[in-house]
């Protein structure tokens, strides 16, 4: 089955996913990404690619930071951006998701950027909508979250150069993250040797050990000599049952402290997509250290943000 | 293949010796990717003094982008100082349409409003599209639409082809 990712032509017309994206294809983002670094530094932090383009941002799950970036990035292209929080309009009122996506279409979308709580939201969209639009899967249920992924590598590879010797430790409830799902695939598609999750069993998918990374139950174990450490959200909100005796114990046994961080290699980074809850997975000092790379992810995701919509909205499935 | 190529760094040796008497003390030199900044650099040099060099990569400001869509390797764009009040000299190696340099004006904007800018090409080969003239030109040639003519860079010697 061809990736429905891509146009007739073999472009990027859609990103859903980065399982099956070849590393050439991970590597002109996060090329394309470091030339829009600087347009935040001009005088003018704008460039004039997308303009008269309309991007819509499709919330059907509340976000802050991802939305806000998204739409900072589509400002900096010179696309016009309409946020919709379908959370709180026409869905409670009994539309459809595909009546919505065709009520913005009539009105000349170029592109939507989706958050949703359903795994499959954005494929669904991207398979009815008109051969011209572009979708952006923003988070999609525990399925994948591909620019947190991009950023994330980003972040990597300006702090570490290159993939290819480093070790990298995803900590947390790797259970219910997108995004844990969305690194593990570009790390492992970009060429890290040594991928490790470290949770309790009640946090880690059934077969997580197929997605080709090392199991580690215990924090001090699973971190030691790691280059880059990254700490996902405990996700309360997901949490259903008692899969966990409670935040203290878990940030006994896997937050981040000064003393655990030590096992990592002295250079080693820290890494977290937001929002942190602190004193749960990592403790303020780690958060605010000298390790720790949390903003500059953030000032990342907009230029990530940026090079994705530029190479979507210049796809050509026109 | 009607046409007898010039030597490339006579060119440059020529375009600096015109330059050279129109340069501010402040003045900044802009190359545009990837033969433009091969011929900045070489013009610098050529000065022999210690003008500020800046890169230009204008693929975001292309005017035929939502036709043929981002160029697959951008580079970044390095303007090492500030652009406010400042002379500039834009350098590019063929001046064709005009189209690159109409993007590069505009992206050079939005780093600052310059005092002046002067466009200094290896090459002026017709075929203009835009009001758009050099300041400063090493060679005038009639190269016919089907063909390209190309600046190459081989262990540091610039050379002209035409494709």
């Amino acid at each position: 089955m061809p990736d429905p990712q891509l146009s007739s032509q073999g472009k990027l017309h859609h990103l859903l996913t980065l399982d099956g994206l070849p590393a050439a294809t991970l590597r002109q983002i996060l090329d394309t990404a470091e030339s829009f670094m600087d347009v935040g530094e001009r005088d003018v932090k704008k460039v004039p690619l997308l303009r008269g383009k309309s991007i819509f941002n499709l919330f059907f799950e509340p976000s802050t930071r991802t939305r806000t970036t998204f739409e900072i990035a589509a400002k900096r292209l010179s696309a016009d951006v309409v946020n919709l929080n379908i959370a709180t309009s026409s869905q409670t009122k009994g539309e459809t998701i595909l009546d919505t996506v065709a009520n913005l279409t009539a009105m000349h979308a170029d592109m939507f950027i989706v958050r949703h709580a359903q795994s499959g939201a954005a494929h669904f969209i991207a398979r009815h909508v008109a051969p011209h639009i572009s979708v952006i899967n923003a988070g999609d249920g525990r399925h994948a979250h591909p620019t947190q992924g991009l950023l994330d590598m980003f972040t990597i590879r300006r702090y570490k150069g290159e993939f290819g010797h480093l070790r990298v430790a995803i900590v947390g409830d790797v259970l219910h993250s997108r995004v844990a799902r969305s690194q593990i695939s570009a790390l492992t598609t970009l060429g890290v040797p040594e991928v490790r999750v470290v949770a309790p069993k009640t946090l880690l998918p059934p077969g997580v050990e197929r997605l080709g990374v090392r199991i580690f139950h215990d924090m001090r174990e699973g971190i030691r000599d790691c280059d880059v450490i990254i700490m996902l959200r405990l996700q309360n909100e997901r949490m259903k049952g008692a899969r966990l005796p409670s935040a203290q114990e878990y940030f006994k046994q896997y937050g981040l402290t000064t003393a655990k961080l030590a096992f990592a290699k002295p250079d080693a980074i820290v890494m977290h997509p937001g929002p942190m809850n602190r004193g749960v997975e990592i403790d303020s000092e780690v958060a605010d250290g000298p390790q720790s790379v949390i903003l500059p992810q953030v000032t990342y995701g907009i230029a990530v943000r940026m090079a994705v919509m530029a190479m979507l909205a210049g796809g050509g499935n026109d | 293949m009607l046409v007898a190529l010039p030597d490339a760094e006579d060119l440059v040796a020529r375009l600096a010796a015109a330059v050279r008497p129109h340069l501010a003390a402040n003045t900044a030199i802009v190359g545009i990717h990837t033969g433009g900044v091969w011929v900045a650099e070489k013009l610098r040099d050529a000065l022999g003094a210690d003008y500020p060099l800046g890169v230009l990569d204008i693929s975001f400001y292309r005017d035929d982008f939502s036709r043929i869509g981002l160029h697959p390797q951008v580079k970044p764009s390095r303007i090492p100082f500030a652009v406010e009040d400042r002379p500039l000299l834009l350098v590019d190696d063929v001046l064709y349409t005009g189209r690159t340099v109409r993007a590069a004006m505009n992206e050079l904007f939005d780093y600052g409003r310059p005092s002046r800018i002067q466009l200094a090409v290896l090459i002026d080969r017709g075929g203009h599209e835009l009001p758009i003239r050099p300041d400063f030109v090493g060679a005038t040639l009639a190269i016919p639409p089907d063909q390209n003519i190309e600046l190459q860079r081989i262990e540091d010697r610039l050379s002209l082809a035409l494709k």
